[in-house]
């Protein structure tokens, strides 16, 4: 049956919980590694298994990064807050609560630009407020294994307003998110490790009503492709019930990626009672304006400022996208369009020969780039030299001592080429024959045999022209 | 009592080793006080030893080689540590407590953990799941609480002195009924780290003394800002300082007494009155004040204590240590091994839960909230008008035990003259004064980070003791 008529009759209200974790070496209130993975209980320590007596003590990175956060976001930072007390039983929280905040996040009033098919939309960003991740359960059979490594790593849940009307959008504000922490160096971003995780919360009413439905809520989504899945799931999943003359009921449910559902966890029948309460063991968070403005100025650009530095620079739509994928070859590559005009030629080089894996940081220097780019642009070098003097230059290597040793620099002195074309001509005198009867193909063998005979430094042009003029 | 000890340890007219012998002795003979619930005898004579060497070749503190206990919700490395609960019963701590660390620093011997109520919470002394401390001078009174333990060790010479923990009064009750000193230091003056929380924005580490000197030198040797404890203090003030301000009396000191005194026993009353009149002939100006009301104070300091412990008590789950339980789900394990609380810690964080509830926050916590700011303002205001309070520590002496257990109610407000300090943060000293009958403490109240003044007045109460 052909549903495309609810997209025309119903709109989704969509707004997302984002939880990332941050880049802090250790966890957030104690000293143990904040490191993914590990073998299983290796990370801990009595603060963060919560033995009786301890105390948290507050890591002023985490806080850093979660003002960074609020930055890229364009928030509010609250210079006064400070942390609570959320309550519940669960074998992974081993406080028997969170510490988090609850009234007063650390940043409030963002928003983002994303673009999308329709033309940039901006997503509001209610709140950014920091708090401690908890452990992991793993079932094994009838057992239940608990690991607390990642209990105490520093996350930030970042609440968006319900400004998404589909999930391309949602798509498109996940990636721009994801984006600006990964670039501001916030966090690492990674959703199938887990330390970037998203919840949906959305709600379907007719087209051109202004009050809400009945919002569900999807937990733990661990990539963006299966937000815009389970986002499009639901939607339908609503429309249909309302159109039928169904209600909504208020539930939680998850993204089951097999079948690309959503499948009910459990039915919200009464709100979740958190017994918040302010975090005692830790005095009020004082933020001062001067260490706001200091973190604002160490900030690294955004991945519009360098698409708008890539794209003045000449670089190709496509080039661009792909130079900006992490932040380590777009601030790379903004460092190679300041040393040459033949920026595209380098955009070329790099994407071709030396694209890193990961997110680390292209291995030729960017000042060797910027010569070689240069050297081939300008014809001194040809193409098939610089690809391989950019592959020789990887781990260091100076690319005009590179370049002289094996004989990359173009021959273009017209007297030594005709004497190579000459040569090339009678030794191939069936070749120059098909020429001259017209094959142009064949024009390309005695190139060939020219580039052969001078290891590929002939300048072709030239070459080519003088096959033509003594060909004729 | 403890100047008089180093100098002797330091004459080497007595050794460490000896001290702790007599002390061991003294609590072995005197096992019916139930004092202690561990006690440390290999580590303390260890310990002595190494106070000896130390003291032979010259150095340490006043505090090297003086055997002392601590309460059992302090958690010291590879010592059984219970909270006085069976939901800690076979509970060794990995880690140590930062006042413990600067004291066993200074050289004290540790001689054990002494009994409590459980998890600190009671003013009595009778709800400790190992059995009520014994009086050790009127053994059918009750003794205090909830640093029971420690304020009879001390009363009872099996220490020379103790550290206790004082949230709502904990340490100032027993010292009152015990007739010995016990401090309640600034919010923050002592690191909080290993002390087991009963309630995190009052729980504060107390200490109990034969004397005001010794509750002077102990102060110094346990106060340090700790970077394990945010909400701990940096010093502002030394040794010196402290016993310059008892060496220099209460003249022109003003004193406030309050016009509005709660419903005191007639033995109290009277005490309370000498006491201010014997400040009065020192030199002392008496300033009439006002304090918050008692019941206020207490309703208060009951919510909150009441929710920071359903808080701080949530991670007994009987999963990673303590008391567990088998059943068909973690809500079900989860439940039995809650179990092994007690009747009163029970009621407190069912009170608790209730009050940080949806249902509850509203009228109970967020009130009391409230409530305590205004009583931390007034205490505040009072202090524009006089240097130190002086209030009685317990509103009648101890009562007998047999009347607390025929009655459940009216003996947990034993501590309410004690709340108004820990509410507001603020410093108080319980210093016995001169009775016929049982022991009577007159507390003193000063402004945060005023224990100096502290020492001063109640040195000047102790005077008139001897």
């Amino acid at each position: 049956m052909n549903k495309s008529y609810l997209f025309d009759k119903y709109e989704m209200i969509v707004g997302l919980e984002v939880h990332a974790e941050l880049r802090t070496e250790s966890k957030i209130f104690c000293a143990c590694s904040a490191a993914y993975g590990g073998a299983p209980n290796t990370h801990v320590c009595p603060i963060c298994l919560g033995i009786p007596g301890t105390m948290p003590v507050l890591n002023r990175r985490a806080v850093r990064f979660a003002i960074a956060a609020g930055l890229v976001t364009d928030c509010e930072i609250a210079l006064h807050t400070h942390f609570d007390r959320k309550h519940y039983f669960y074998p992974d929280l081993p406080k028997g609560y969170q510490i988090t905040q609850y009234d007063e996040p650390i940043c409030q009033g963002g928003a983002i630009t994303v673009e999308t098919e329709g033309g940039a939309r901006k997503i509001g960003i209610t709140r950014i407020h920091l708090e401690e991740d908890a452990g992991k359960l793993m079932h094994d059979g009838a057992l239940t294994k608990i690991d607390y490594n990642r209990c105490g790593v520093p996350l930030i849940e970042i609440v968006s307003e319900p400004d998404i009307r589909s999930a391309e959008e949602a798509r498109a504000y996940l990636r721009a998110l994801r984006e600006r922490l990964v670039f501001a160096g916030i966090s690492d971003c990674r959703m199938n490790e887990g330390s970037m995780r998203c919840d949906v919360n959305l709600s379907v009413r007719l087209r051109g009503e202004s009050t809400f439905g009945v919002r569900t809520e999807i937990k733990n989504i661990n990539s963006i492709a299966f937000a815009g899945k389970a986002i499009a799931y639901e939607f339908l999943r609503q429309a249909e019930i309302l159109e039928a003359g169904g209600e909504i009921t208020p539930e939680t449910r998850r993204y089951d990626e097999a079948t690309g559902t959503t499948v009910l966890m459990r039915k919200k029948e009464s709100a979740a009672d958190y017994r918040y309460m302010r975090e005692p063991d830790l005095p009020a968070l004082m933020i001062s304006p001067a260490e706001v403005e200091e973190i604002r100025a160490s900030l690294p650009p955004m991945p519009e400022t360098y698409r708008r530095r890539f794209s003045e620079a000449g670089i190709s739509a496509a080039n661009t996208e792909r130079l900006t994928e992490t932040p380590a070859v777009a601030a790379y590559f903004d460092a190679v369009i300041g040393r040459t005009d033949a920026a595209e030629t380098a955009a070329n080089l790099l994407i071709g020969e030396a694209f890193p894996e990961g997110e680390s940081a292209p291995e030729i220097a960017p000042d060797a780039l910027s010569w070689i780019a240069e050297k081939m642009h300008g014809r001194e070098i040809t193409a098939a030299s610089a690809r391989k003097l950019v592959s020789l230059c990887c781990g260091g290597g100076d690319p005009e001592a590179i370049a002289k040793r094996e004989r990359m620099f173009v021959l273009s002195d017209e007297g030594e080429i005709e004497a190579l074309v000459r040569a090339a001509m009678q030794e191939n005198p069936d070749v120059v024959r098909q020429i001259r009867e017209g094959k142009e193909k064949a024009k390309q063998v005695l190139v060939g045999a020219v580039m052969k005979k001078s290891a590929g430094r002939a300048d072709a042009q030239i070459t080519r022209r003088l096959i033509d003029a003594l060909c004729r | 009592m403890i100047e008089s000890l180093a100098a002797r340890l330091r004459a080497g007219e007595i050794r460490a080793r000896d001290l702790a012998e007599q002390s061991l002795a003294r609590i072995a003979e005197r096992a019916e006080t139930n004092a202690f619930l561990t006690v440390t005898a290999d580590l303390a004579l260890a310990a002595a030893e190494e106070a000896d060497r130390r003291l032979a070749a010259g150095e340490g503190s006043l505090l090297c080689g003086i055997p002392a206990a601590i309460k059992d919700s302090f958690v010291i490395r590879g010592v059984r540590t219970t909270a006085a609960s069976r939901m800690l019963s076979d509970f060794v701590p990995p880690y140590s407590a930062a006042v413990w660390e600067n004291l066993a620093g200074a050289g004290t011997v540790l001689l054990g953990k002494t009994n409590m109520d459980e998890f600190a919470m009671g003013a009595a002394g009778v709800d400790s799941a190992f059995g009520a401390v014994r009086h050790p001078l009127y053994p059918d009174r009750i003794v205090g609480g909830s640093s029971s333990g420690s304020a009879a060790a001390v009363a009872d010479g099996q220490a020379v002195f103790a550290i206790g923990s004082d949230t709502g009064g904990s340490v100032r009750v027993p010292a009152s009924f015990c007739g010995v000193v016990g401090l309640k230091p600034t919010f923050g003056r002592i690191s909080r780290r290993g002390l087991i929380a009963f309630a995190s924005s009052l729980d504060t580490v107390g200490i109990v003394t034969k004397t005001v000197r010794d509750a002077a030198i102990v102060l110094d040797a346990c106060a340090a800002p700790d970077s394990g404890d945010m909400t701990s203090l940096a010093r502002t003030d030394s040794l010196e300082d402290f016993l310059r301000a008892i060496d220099g009396g209460v003249r022109g000191m003003r004193v406030g007494v309050v016009n509005n005194p709660p419903n005191l026993s007639p033995d109290v009353r009277a005490a309370y009155r000498r006491s201010a009149d014997s400040l009065a002939e020192k030199g002392a100006h008496l300033i009439d004040i006002t304090i918050p009301s008692a019941d206020d104070c207490y309703t208060a300091y009951y919510l909150i204590a009441a929710s920071e412990a359903s808080s701080n008590l949530a991670r007994y789950d009987g999963i990673r240590y303590g008391y567990a339980a088998d059943g068909a789900s973690f809500a079900e394990e989860m439940s039995r091994a809650r179990s092994a609380f007690g009747h009163e810690v029970k009621r407190r964080l069912l009170a608790g839960a209730y009050a940080l509830s949806v249902d509850g926050r509203a009228e109970y916590y967020e009130r009391a909230c409230t409530l305590r700011a205004e009583i931390t303002e007034q205490m505040a205001a009072q202090f524009a008008l006089c240097d130190v309070i002086l209030i009685p520590t317990v509103s009648d002496t101890a009562c007998r035990t047999d009347e607390i257990a025929a009655d459940a109610v009216p003996y947990r407000a034993i501590d309410s003259l004690c709340t108004a300090a820990s509410l507001s943060g603020m410093p108080a000293i319980s210093v016995p004064v001169p009775t016929d009958g049982l022991p009577i403490g007159m507390q003193l109240i000063a402004p945060r980070m005023g224990e100096a003044i502290l020492f001063a007045a109640a040195s000047a109460l102790e005077a008139e003791n001897e």
